[in-house]
């Protein structure tokens, strides 16, 4: 298939940028977003221009590091699926295509489609842990959890960090993202203690690192390659509201 | 103290600011629909109710001091809110769609904007009866009372003023319908079990509030509800 690809091209952090046109001519239905992207700059090594940069690792929907905005949707229009496990045959021959990094303020593009969210692990340290000292793992169900509190627990913990819930965001939030890291933890009883402390540290944290509110759009949601439910955000809420008046 | 202050001034604590002054300017708008719907009884009962409002005295001024103050803590934090948000944001995406927001969330500042124009235009139209009309906000009915009947019929006889009470009530009425579930999300209640049903809820009380405001211009366009005989514009004068 044929398709035009316009691609935001930045040389670093403090170069203005700008969408860049290319064109490929023999693109498999059955390659991966990022398999179609290695085409492209494989082409363009040949003609000995600079590759475009973008992030990716696992390739198989686990880590969270590939981060496309793929026509206006993170990881691009098919549900619950990152940009690496996207596959061409989701569009048609002669589309085009307009390829961004993810936008907040928070994320800095350190290079083309590559931005910077070490502000995710900064949210992780200001409360993303459980603090006491558990020593070694212990055994298999030696705590028992009713079994429908560890499937909740397991659907937060579905959260890969890849920060399209930020992505997709009007406000460029990252309640989903915390309220997955604050919910897994708290469904648990080994982090349900700290739940309200833990709301509190990490919205406070979102909030100096520049992300924005919630509007209760929920189109995090909907972008969430691991479809995690805003309900987990209406937790932290909740959480957040009782530490308010408990004082911890 | 300081800990309740610092916690209310986050992203997650104007939301409680948000959600809480939401709900009582909601609450208002109900009980303020409810009073109004009298004009639907005449010129006697419309009036009388106007009157055992203007008897509470300084109860009244509480109670509109204390409206204002929630009006303004809501304006502003959504204010604030929308400020932080679009800064969140930097560069702006060249495409970027909707999933699944509906345009009621994406929308809220705009017609809340609305809404604070129409609040406006409503207090000096009926409350305080400067600009346009004055003279519509002096007449008195057969019992010396402040005609209040009168005053809303022949507003909403002009069909300028008829269409900008309805469209602002349009406004509102997106506003509220995302804003009622939404409240509940940003207050922590949203469990899945109710989810559908606070939508339900928010959409199904909208309608009440803007289907009973806009009836109320409607009727006075059809005729429905008429100047009373003893008003001036009755008998040729104007
Ligand atoms: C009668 C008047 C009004 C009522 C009953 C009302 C009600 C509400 C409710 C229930 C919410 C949802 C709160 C939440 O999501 O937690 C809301 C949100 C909002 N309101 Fe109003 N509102 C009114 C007037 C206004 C006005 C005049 C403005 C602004 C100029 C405004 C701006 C907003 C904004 C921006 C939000 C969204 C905040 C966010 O989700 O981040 N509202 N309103
Ligand atoms: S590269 Fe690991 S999730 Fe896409």
């Amino acid at each position: 298939m044929k398709l035009t690809l316009r691609i935001w091209r930045q040389k670093n952090a403090q170069d203005k940028g700008g969408l860049e046109t290319h064109q490929l001519d023999d693109v498999s239905p059955d390659m991966s977003f990022l398999e179609m992207l290695d085409v492209l700059n494989e082409d363009l090594l040949e003609k000995g221009t600079e590759p475009i940069a973008f992030d990716h690792d696992c390739r198989e929907g686990i880590c969270g590091t590939c981060s496309l905005m793929i026509d206006g949707v993170p990881h691009g229009p098919d549900r619950g699926t990152t940009a690496c496990q996207l596959h061409m045959r989701t569009f048609k021959d002669g589309d085009t295509l307009t390829i961004e990094p993810w936008r907040a303020k928070a994320f800095p593009v350190v290079k083309d489609l590559v931005v910077d969210r070490t502000s995710f692990d900064r949210i992780i340290q200001a409360g993303g842990y459980v603090s006491v000292n558990t020593g070694g793992a212990p055994d298999a169900n030696l705590i028992p959890i009713p079994k429908a509190e560890a499937d909740v627990a397991m659907d937060a913990a579905a959260c890969i960090g890849c920060g399209a819930c930020v992505a997709a965001c009007k406000n460029a939030s990252a309640m989903l993202f915390v309220a997955a890291k604050a919910g897994h933890l708290g469904h648990l009883p080994q982090g349900e203690v700290e739940k309200k402390a833990r709301a509190r540290a990490m919205v406070h944290q979102m909030d100096e690192e520049g992300f924005g509110a919630c509007t209760n759009t929920y189109d995090c949601e909907a972008a969430c390659p691991k479809e995690i439910s805003v309900e987990f955000i209406a937790e932290l809420h909740r959480d957040y509201r009782k530490g308010l008046f408990s004082g911890r | 103290m300081n800990w309740l202050l610092r916690g209310l001034r986050s992203s997650v604590g104007l939301k409680f600011v948000m959600a809480v002054t939401g709900l009582l300017l909601f609450g208002f708008v109900l009980a303020h629909l409810a009073g109004n719907l009298q004009i639907f009884a005449g010129a006697d009962q419309l009036n009388g109710y106007a009157k055992s409002l203007q008897d509470l005295g300084p109860l009244l001024w509480v109670a509109r001091g204390g409206l204002l103050a929630i009006f303004v803590l809501h304006v502003g934090t959504g204010v604030m809110l929308a400020r932080r948000n679009r800064a969140a944001r930097g560069t702006p995406y060249a495409v970027q769609k909707a999933i699944d927001s509906t345009h009621a969330s994406r929308a809220m500042v705009s017609t809340g904007v609305v809404v604070m124009i129409f609040v406006v235009y409503h207090l000096m139209h009926f409350t305080l009866g400067v600009g346009i009309r004055p003279e519509f906000h002096d007449w008195t009915d057969p019992q010396g009372r402040h005609d209040v009947y009168s005053m809303v019929v022949a507003g909403f006889q002009q069909l300028p003023i008829a269409l900008f009470y309805i469209v602002s009530m349009l406004g509102l009425g997106v506003h509220l319908s995302h804003g009622l579930a939404s409240m509940f999300q940003s207050l922590g209640w949203n469990q899945p079990k109710y989810r559908s049903f606070t939508r339900l809820l928010g959409i199904g009380i909208t309608a009440v509030i803007i289907l009973g405001n806009i009836s109320m211009p409607v009727a006075a366009q059809f005729g429905l509800i008429e100047l009373p005989e003893w008003n001036p514009l009755v008998n040729g004068g104007n």
